[in-house]
């Protein structure tokens, strides 16, 4: 039981601790990102489909679109930042023991990183071939 | 009309035991804390418990009662009672002395380690402090200050099952009441002592803590002004420095 007082005493606390609360910010300010992006991301999606959907409409309206390219990729880059993070937790929630867990949350950043970027790119370009 | 016995399961024993039943005679206004009390002083004085004040004031006589943690001495038996039974079992998340006393020197050594504690810095020569009743620091510590230490929130908590190093509602919301005493100036201290893994930012927000207080405190909601806090407090730092 001194272990439990030792162990956040302030005089021993590493910086994890003031790194977790840093992170947990970025979380909070990437989730309030993220609200914004969904409704808008929804909105969109409601008045896009009412005269049915095609990749030649969605194309025509976010190719060569500066607005709907910016958006999108603010929308990656609130991803990339809240997710990993909540994932993180949950492994080391879960799994408090398994150390190498760290490195997943990197990769599903990578990922989400790349992946959204390029689908981005995509849409603004209009695909490779167009 | 309420039955006239009652039929009491009361845990027996340590880690390992089992629940006894016991027949208790029905009473009106009757409480869970009487119940135990005749069982202990009719039926079977072996059994351990603990209380002190009985008016709800001490926090030493919390127990599991049909499965919910609750302040025995001010739970009427009407209240909770499910037919004619009763279920007694010691808190959850603490560990068992014997029967339905339970070992709480890690609930308060968590507070400790949340610098839970006042430290000042004027001496009896000192003029009083004066703090304004309606300044928002003062609500805000008003809101939290009525914990009485009866660990119900803490055996409520999921989290503190789940995690043992977490801090737990209680020893938080001690600290998020000294957080708000402006005469108090250890708070970089604290902040960094309820900070990440084991502190505010484990809370999921279950809410199970603020849901069981038998004070009506709202532990959950000094955790999540901690959480703000100390994420300013490591980010762009407050007017007591930064972490």
């Amino acid at each position: 039981m001194g272990q439990v007082v030792s162990a956040v005493m302030p005089s021993v606390v590493s910086s994890t601790a003031v790194l977790q609360a840093k992170l947990w910010y970025a979380q909070r300010i990437s989730a309030m990102v993220l609200g914004l992006c969904v409704a808008v991301h929804l909105l969109i999606m409601f008045y896009a489909i009412r005269g049915g959907l095609t990749a030649g409409e969605i194309l025509g309206r976010t190719q060569g679109n500066w607005l709907f390219a910016i958006f999108y990729e603010v929308f990656v880059l609130a991803c990339f930042v809240h997710a990993p993070i909540g994932i993180a937790n949950i492994l080391r929630e879960n799994f408090p023991q398994a150390d190498k867990l760290t490195v997943l949350p990197w990769i599903l950043a990578c990922l989400i990183l790349v992946l959204g970027t390029t689908a981005v790119i995509g849409v603004f370009t209009g695909g490779v071939g167009q | 009309m309420s039955e006239p016995t009652l039929k009491v399961k009361v845990w027996r024993g340590t880690e390992q035991g089992e629940f006894v039943e016991y027949l208790v005679p029905r009473n009106s206004n009757q409480t869970v804390l009487d119940v135990v009390t005749f069982i202990q002083r009719k039926l079977d004085p072996t059994l351990s418990y603990r209380f002190a004040c009985r008016v709800g004031m001490c926090g030493s006589c919390a127990m599991t009662v049909n499965g919910v943690a609750r302040w025995t001495c001010r739970t009427h038996v009407a209240k909770i009672v499910e037919g004619d039974s009763l279920e007694i079992a010691p808190l959850n998340n603490l560990p068992v002395i014997k029967d339905l006393a339970t070992d709480m020197r890690e609930f308060f050594n968590k507070w400790k380690g949340a610098v839970g504690f006042f430290q000042g810095e004027q001496t009896r020569y000192d003029d009083f402090a004066k703090v304004r009743p309606d300044s928002e620091e003062r609500q805000l510590a008003n809101a939290g200050i009525e914990c009485i230490g009866c660990a119900v929130c803490y055996a409520s908590c999921d989290v503190v099952a789940s995690r043992s190093n977490y801090l737990g509602p209680a020893a938080l919301n001690r600290a998020w009441t000294l957080t708000n005493d402006v005469r108090d100036v250890q708070q970089l201290d604290r902040l960094r002592a309820v900070a990440g893994d084991a502190g505010c930012h484990t809370c999921h927000t279950h809410g199970s803590c603020t849901e069981r207080c038998p004070k009506q405190l709202a532990p959950t909601a000094g955790i999540s002004g901690l959480k703000k806090l100390v994420a300013r407090a490591a980010v762009r730092g407050t007017k007591w420095g930064k972490l």
